[in-house]
């Protein structure tokens, strides 16, 4: 049975009282750093940021829309050889089931981290939240969250959630140490603290919280959030479906595709070290594109588009959690996310699988049985 | 449609489909000449971006075949293979791709007969359903 305890809010504001929390945890003798959204000192933006000194506290936000990367990979970089220190890592749920993935594709290490989940409130995308956010990166953060709790959603100022965020069905983590529940609790007085492991319980029981149960409202909220999130979900799969279902409308959809990669650059869970597009695979011979060209009448530059993005689907697709990184990446406004998600619903139903949901499981293209899928063999229809 | 001639690119495993292959040959056994074979050393070594690079440059069929389950020569590599093609028959639908473009079979090093059977089936259900989408438009 999961430890719940109650954190008061009543004379504070809600991200100052998680300042609080993260201070008391941060004073611990074993907690070495905390990885968590906070406000850069010289510009109104908000980055993953290690901090070490409590003091240093003072500008974590980890509630604001900001959303500038998949933090995955960050904890990824710090957990792939033993680091010598335990560190808590704030995540939002999409990041946390990235990394998830990038554990299982031995790419980091539960170890040494602790991972904190806030009920995600979702973000916008970058260009929108630097549209929002103004001057006071503080204020405008808690004019958000105080939207988003108290029902009023969370479109402001003509900006609203990024796709990504608006079709997430996860927006409760299911996979940390320690979650702070916000949906269905009344955070004007407190938020729920709750241990979900021995490793989450061994931190917060010092503390000396107020015990408390599951304020039964609780589920609800997040049962309607997600009804609500699903139908949009299933919505913009139909859409992309629809959008992307002959090669000729695929072509249409990825037209404005400069073979940046960026989105790949983006994708938490794209962890080739060399991707084979930058590798001398595709840095075609001079003649060979005049012979393309000769073959075709006519080649659109650089090459290789489709074929990229549709390698990516069959490379990743498996492991794409929706956290909608390649979209806020594209410079072009190709609406990436919802391709590879609505693709990734199927690669995943294909195999059982859904990325992020448990340690467990190996991916997909890392094991075979030897009696399975034996319809797709033959030539019979 | 009458006189469509379809492309199709097989890859075929050194130890069972390329010896079949090998042995329909010795035994005079013909095959269509639509069937371009690329010998590879087991189907565990082909790449779903050799699928995709051959689909999206107006191949009409994409075949992968090898030894039958339990005699592959890499011990496991065609059980490999055959999760990586159920991968591709989730991805290419979706863009318009008939899934019988994309074919996998089990041919042993001993199924001559059945090898350049098999073929001419591929063929003539390649033929049914046309030439490939890429080979019409313009693919960027």
């Amino acid at each position: 049975m999961a430890k719940i305890w109650k954190f008061r809010t009543k004379d504070q504001t809600l991200s100052g009282s998680l300042q609080q929390l993260l201070r008391s945890i941060l004073e611990m003798e074993e907690i070495s750093a905390i990885l968590v959204p906070r406000r850069l000192p010289m510009k109104n933006m908000v980055m993953p940021m290690l901090v070490s000194d409590p003091q240093q506290l003072d500008g974590v936000d980890p509630l604001s829309p900001a959303f500038p990367m998949n933090t995955a990979k960050i904890v990824s970089r710090l957990t792939r050889k033993p680091m010598g220190g335990k560190v808590v890592v704030v995540l939002r749920p999409c990041e946390i089931r990235a990394f998830v993935e990038l554990v299982k594709l031995k790419q980091g290490h539960t170890d040494e981290i602790v991972i904190m989940a806030i009920d995600c409130l979702g973000a916008y995308k970058n260009s929108d939240y630097f549209k929002f956010v103004g001057t006071d990166v503080k204020a405008s953060t808690q004019r958000f969250y105080q939207s988003v709790l108290s029902g009023r959603g969370a479109a402001l100022d003509n900006v609203d959630l990024a796709e990504a965020c608006k079709s997430c069905e996860y927006p409760v983590a299911s996979h940390a140490d320690i979650l702070i529940g916000l949906y269905g609790v009344t955070t004007d007085d407190h938020f729920i603290v709750q241990a979900l492991t021995p490793a989450g319980e061994a931190i917060l029981t010092p503390l000396n919280l107020r015990g408390t149960q599951m304020p039964p409202e609780r589920q609800k909220a997040i049962d309607d959030l997600i009804a609500a999130r699903t139908a949009y979900r299933d919505q913009m799969f139909a859409r992309t479906a629809e959008a992307t279902a002959s090669l000729e409308k695929l072509t249409t959809y990825l037209a404005n595709c400069v073979n940046c990669y960026n989105c790949r650059v983006a994708c938490p869970v794209c962890y080739c070290k060399e991707c084979v597009f930058v590798t001398d695979v595709f840095n075609h011979e001079p003649a060979q594109y005049l012979r393309w060209a000769a073959r075709k009448g006519v080649i659109k530059m650089p090459t290789d588009t489709i074929f990229y993005h549709i390698t990516r689907l069959a490379h990743m697709s498996t492991a794409c959690v929706g956290c909608g990184q390649c979209s806020n990446a594209c410079p072009n406004d190709i609406p990436v996310m919802e391709l590879f998600r609505t693709v990734a619903a199927r690669t995943q139903k294909g195999f059982n699988y859904e990325a992020g949901r448990s340690l467990e499981e190996k991916p997909p293209l890392s094991e075979f049985r030897e009696n399975e899928f034996n319809e797709v063999v033959g030539i019979s229809v | 449609m009458q006189d469509f001639e379809p492309s199709i690119v097989a890859f075929v495993c050194n130890w069972c489909t390329y010896t079949a292959s090998d042995l329909a040959g010795t035994s005079r056994l013909s095959y269509p000449k639509n069937v371009r074979l690329i010998r590879v050393m087991c189907t565990g070594m082909v790449d779903p971006q050799y699928v995709i690079k051959a689909l999206l440059e107006g191949a009409d069929g994409v075949l992968v075949s090898g030894c039958h389950p339990g005699d592959c020569h890499y011990i496991n590599g065609n059980f490999k293979a055959r999760r990586r093609i159920k991968l591709l028959k989730e991805i290419l639908p979706q863009f318009g791709f008939a899934p019988e473009r994309l074919r996998l079979t089990w041919i042993g090093a001993s199924d001559g007969i059945q090898f350049a059977e098999i073929m001419h089936e591929l063929v003539a259900q390649i033929k049914k359903l046309g030439p490939n989408e890429a080979k019409l438009k313009m693919v960027i």
